[in-house]
């Protein structure tokens, strides 16, 4: 038999068995806050709303401060320091264009660096290694035939970014006939449509525009010429086609698919072709393609077909901006 | 022969600042095409036939038919129309 405890109530046990049972006496600790007199409390309220005044005056007056002041003084700084700068800045780029000038070579010399043994062997050699009586065909076609390469693929590729942007939603059939519609009522308000003498004179000129073309295009290793200025030509004689004829007509015989499979089929022309020539020309191995007698039609190698691709490719394109400027869509 | 080449320099001064001058697009447009023009002639007179065909038919022909067609979206030819109108 255990004794029982004198301090029981004091003990951990017995403290928690209070605890469990509810029986001990919540202690609170005083706070001051529950102490405030009326007064006190109509003070510190009153402290409270000047504070708030207060903060809220300054918030206005920084706001009016910051607010307003690119209007009124941020604007015309901007402008001044804009205007000197721009001053600077062309100052700066006339004098270093200008010190560039003073250094370039003095025209018409002899020793200068354009006078090199390169022109010297294309004028010389030119005709014999290209076949082309036209120097100015055999450099671009023959021995700089890469760089006119990118120049087709950047028109074909520009062309294509144009489409992309201007041409009207794809896979909604029934929106492009509406918008089609709306175009071409659009563009009946700013031109007489079937203008007489307009189609008159499209009758006598577009054919000799286009034969003309063709001539620059096929003539372009004989004389001055060659596939882009010639698919230049032909394509502004698409585009006067077109303005006196409208669209129905020129769609019988000209439409997106022609337009891509001209253009395609030219890249592809081109760039088989010259893969070939660089393969050959570059190992010395014997070409197949005769060089031809020089100032005949069918001569100077691959620089007539080259030629009839460019030519292709750009006509194609010239027509394609201006039907996407003017349309929208083929 | 000489003198014409100074007569067409300055021609081309004189259009490529009325170019930039001009207020109306169109006018500007129209100089800019003789412009290009005049820019063919010298390219054949400095004997560069080439050159001066792409000229004719790229800057006078195509790049001022574009332009006339752009104007004609943006409705800036519309806009004159009808100032002269009123």
């Amino acid at each position: 038999m255990s004794k029982p405890r004198e301090n029981y109530n004091e003990s951990v046990w017995g403290k928690f068995n209070r605890w469990l049972h509810g029986l001990s006496p919540i202690e609170y600790k005083s706070s001051r806050q529950w102490h405030y007199t009326d007064e006190e409390l109509r003070e510190k309220f009153e402290a409270d709303i000047a504070r708030a005044h207060a903060a809220q005056q300054k918030e206005k007056r920084l706001y009016a401060k910051y607010r307003y002041w690119p209007d009124k003084k941020g604007v015309p700084l901007y402008e001044k320091i804009y205007r000197v700068i721009a001053v600077l800045v062309c100052i700066a780029v006339i004098i270093s264009l200008l010190i560039m000038v003073a250094h370039l070579p003095i025209v018409g010399q002899y020793d200068n660096p354009v006078n090199n043994e390169v022109s010297q062997r294309y004028i010389e050699q030119g005709i014999q290694e290209t076949g082309a009586v036209n120097i100015v065909s055999g450099m671009i076609l023959d021995y700089r035939a890469f760089d006119t390469f990118g120049e087709s693929h950047v028109l074909f590729i520009a062309a294509s970014v144009v489409f992309i942007i201007l041409r009207l939603g794809i896979g909604k059939e029934k929106e492009i006939e509406e918008e089609k519609a709306r175009e071409a009522e659009n563009d009946r308000n700013f031109e007489p449509a079937n203008d007489s003498i307009l189609q008159m004179i499209t009758r006598i000129l577009v054919p000799i525009i286009f034969i003309f073309g063709v001539y620059v295009i096929l003539f372009g290793h004989l004389g001055p010429g060659g596939g882009f200025s010639g698919g230049a030509i032909i394509g502004a004689g698409l585009i006067l086609y077109l303005e006196a004829f409208g669209f129905e007509k020129i769609e019988k015989f000209f439409t997106l698919k022609t337009y891509r499979a001209i253009s395609i089929t030219g890249l592809l022309c081109y760039a088989i072709s010259k893969a070939y020539s660089f393969y050959t020309g570059a190992n010395g191995i014997h070409s197949i393609i005769p060089l031809g007698t020089p100032g005949h039609i069918l001569s100077s190698g691959l620089i007539l077909v080259l030629n009839i691709c460019v030519g292709a490719v750009v006509a194609c394109t010239m027509y394609g901006f201006y039907v996407l400027f003017r349309k929208g869509d083929f | 022969m000489q003198w014409i080449e100074f007569i067409l320099l300055g021609f081309l001064i004189v259009c490529a600042i009325a170019t930039c001058l001009s207020k109306k697009l169109l006018t500007s447009v129209v100089i800019f095409m003789s412009y290009s023009l005049i820019m063919a002639i010298l390219w054949f007179l400095l004997e560069s036939p080439d050159l001066a065909i792409t000229e004719a038919a790229v800057g006078a022909g195509v790049t001022s038919i574009l332009f006339f067609i752009t104007f004609k979206k943006i409705g800036v030819l519309k806009g004159e129309e009808e100032e002269e109108d009123e």
